[in-house]
């Protein structure tokens, strides 16, 4: 196979990064879900999901 | 323990059953994707009339990652640009949220697409940068864009202010990329990307199917990605509206369980 | 709606007339980068000569994120924003009457660094119609989107750090148009700078045209 580097490095490299994102995201709203009570965590449950400005 | 709570502490706070089928088929489709990728596509090898081979040998297997980012962190800021649009008109706090958690996904795509074609441009255009490019210079812009997009997101302000604010430089950044776009298109007046080659039929056979089949899995991977970022967003909210009212509850509660004989006085 | 303009121009072009920030400050900061650009091409006489178009364009986007913070900073003193809410003007006006200011603010410095760049880098002016042409059309839209992006972001603290990178993206078309058209009329590239400036003056419509509908949005409640 030729081009082993650019392959390794332009698929690693991406993927890594996806992967660290998506850690990332996951980690940060398990430290905020343990804030946030759970009948407010999900849009769905709210009954004020819908329009700004009305806190 | 109520059963929503239950399943939220079991999957984790962003987690539902929808987005683990839909990870689940993410991850599926990673493996099929480099199984096509990097053993069943054949490398680009072609012979000229005069008898030479040309083509990009391996390197085009790249295109099966680079070709899925730029289509994904465009159409993710497609979606931010009608996110903006309906928050101007419906004043929704829902697609303020999505037009953000969409946006840093393309932000990511962005980036994640020009280190890509950097890394192909080097063995097959022999340069890591092509400054006469429309596209490369266009999705360059986007990306620079974007990062400025996402630090007006984090401004200081009430919620109405900020989604106000942002929905106007989120529909501003699909306004600008396109005015880039066609002034570069006639400074650089040229592109040494190839048009589709799968219209053309250049590429047939399974590196067409292979090219398919990464841009599916990456709009796939997209859409699980922003159910995740949706659902932190949410979380981000209601704990910038609610966080000190839910923990002096929670202390409350705690004193009260705590020391039941001095609830009286906690009341 | 146009004496509502020219009220709000010459409000800020009074408080420039006083303070002299852009005469003072921004102007020499633009004479400045010439200077500095002199040093790290080695003072090369014809590199300078032939990059003048660039050079000339970047130091007036810079100092223009400069100038734009000033026409903020006028709103974020104390009561200001209010006072201009409670006038009953209309966002348009007061967006068109701010970028009107700005835009001669701009225009100011865009003509020190003129002098600037024919003293020190010996520009030559081949085409004075187009330069002056063009030089009008990049310098209103420069005005326009900065009064837009100024807007955006008041009072906030975060703005020194956050407009140039918002900005200066932004203007790239500009940039790019600017210095074919420079190009062209300072006799340093073979290429026709009319539609270049066609495109200015485009990009000057469109932003003109962004600001008035978006100033609405953005004063009625931030």
């Amino acid at each position: 196979m030729t081009h082993v580097p650019y392959l390794v490095a332009g698929y690693g490299l991406s993927i890594a990064a996806i992967a660290l994102y998506a850690v990332s995201v996951m980690r940060r709203a398990k430290h905020l879900a343990a804030k946030v009570p759970a009948e407010r965590a999900r849009w769905m449950t709210g009954n004020d999901a819908d329009v700004i400005g009305e806190s | 323990m109520t059963s929503t709570e239950t399943a939220v502490a079991q999957r984790g706070p962003t987690r539902s059953r929808a987005t683990t089928i839909l990870g689940g088929v993410v991850l599926i489709g990673v493996a099929v994707w480099l199984f096509l990728a990097f053993v069943a596509s054949g490398p680009d090898i072609r012979t000229t009339a005069e008898g030479n081979t040309i083509g990009q040998f391996d390197a085009v297997r790249l295109l099966y990652i680079h070709v899925p980012l730029v289509i994904t962190a465009y159409s993710a800021f497609v979606v931010t640009a009608i996110g903006s649009f309906m928050v101007l008109v419906k004043k929704s706090v829902w697609w303020d949220l999505v037009a953000g958690a969409s946006a840093e996904i393309g932000s990511l795509g962005a980036a994640l697409t020009l280190l890509t074609g950097s890394i192909w441009g080097r063995p097959i255009w022999n340069t890591w940068w092509e400054w006469g490019d429309v596209r490369i210079l266009t999705t360059l812009v986007l990306f620079m864009l974007s990062l400025g997009y996402l630090a007006v997101r984090r401004l200081e302000g009430t919620a109405e202010v900020r989604a106000k604010r942002s929905a106007v430089v989120g529909l501003l950044l699909v306004v600008n990329v396109a005015i880039v776009n066609k002034s570069v298109e006639w400074w650089a007046d040229q592109t040494l990307h190839q048009n589709s080659t799968i219209a053309e039929g250049a590429i047939a056979d399974l590196k067409a199917f292979t090219l398919f089949f990464s841009i599916v899995l990456g709009l796939a991977a997209y859409s699980w990605m922003m159910i995740h970022r949706f659902r932190l967003a949410w979380l981000e909210r209601q704990y910038d509206r609610f966080g000190i009212d839910d923990a002096i509850a929670a202390r409350r509660s705690e004193a009260d369980h705590a020391q039941p004989v001095t609830q009286g006085e906690s009341a | 709606m146009l004496s509502e303009v020219l009220l709000i121009a010459g409000k800020d072009l009074r408080i420039e007339f006083r303070s002299r920030v852009a005469l003072n400050q921004v102007a020499p900061f633009a004479l400045l980068i010439l200077i500095l650009f002199g040093f790290a091409l080695d003072a090369d006489r014809a590199s300078l000569t032939t990059f003048t178009p660039g050079l000339y364009w970047v130091a007036i986007l810079l100092s223009s994120v400069l100038a734009v913070h000033r026409s903020v900073a006028v709103e974020a003193g104390e009561g200001a924003r209010e006072g201009l809410l409670l006038s009953g003007l209309r966002p348009a006006s007061v967006f068109l009457g701010k970028t009107v200011a700005l835009i001669a603010q701009i225009l100011v410095v865009a003509i020190v660094l003129l002098g600037g760049v024919v003293i020190f880098y010996e520009a030559t002016i081949d085409d004075g119609v187009l330069l002056v042409t063009s030089l009008v059309g990049a310098v209103l839209g420069v005005g326009a989107a900065g009064t837009l992006y100024g807007a955006l972001l008041g009072g906030q603290r975060a703005r020194e750090t956050i407009l140039p990178i918002l900005l200066l993206p932004v203007l790239a078309p500009v940039l790019i148009a600017a210095t074919r058209a420079f190009g062209d009329a300072m006799g340093t590239v073979a290429a026709d700078g009319w539609p270049w400036t066609s495109l200015l003056y485009a990009f000057a419509a469109l932003y003109l045209a962004l600001g008035v509908l978006a100033h609405g949005v953005l004063m009625e409640e931030s």
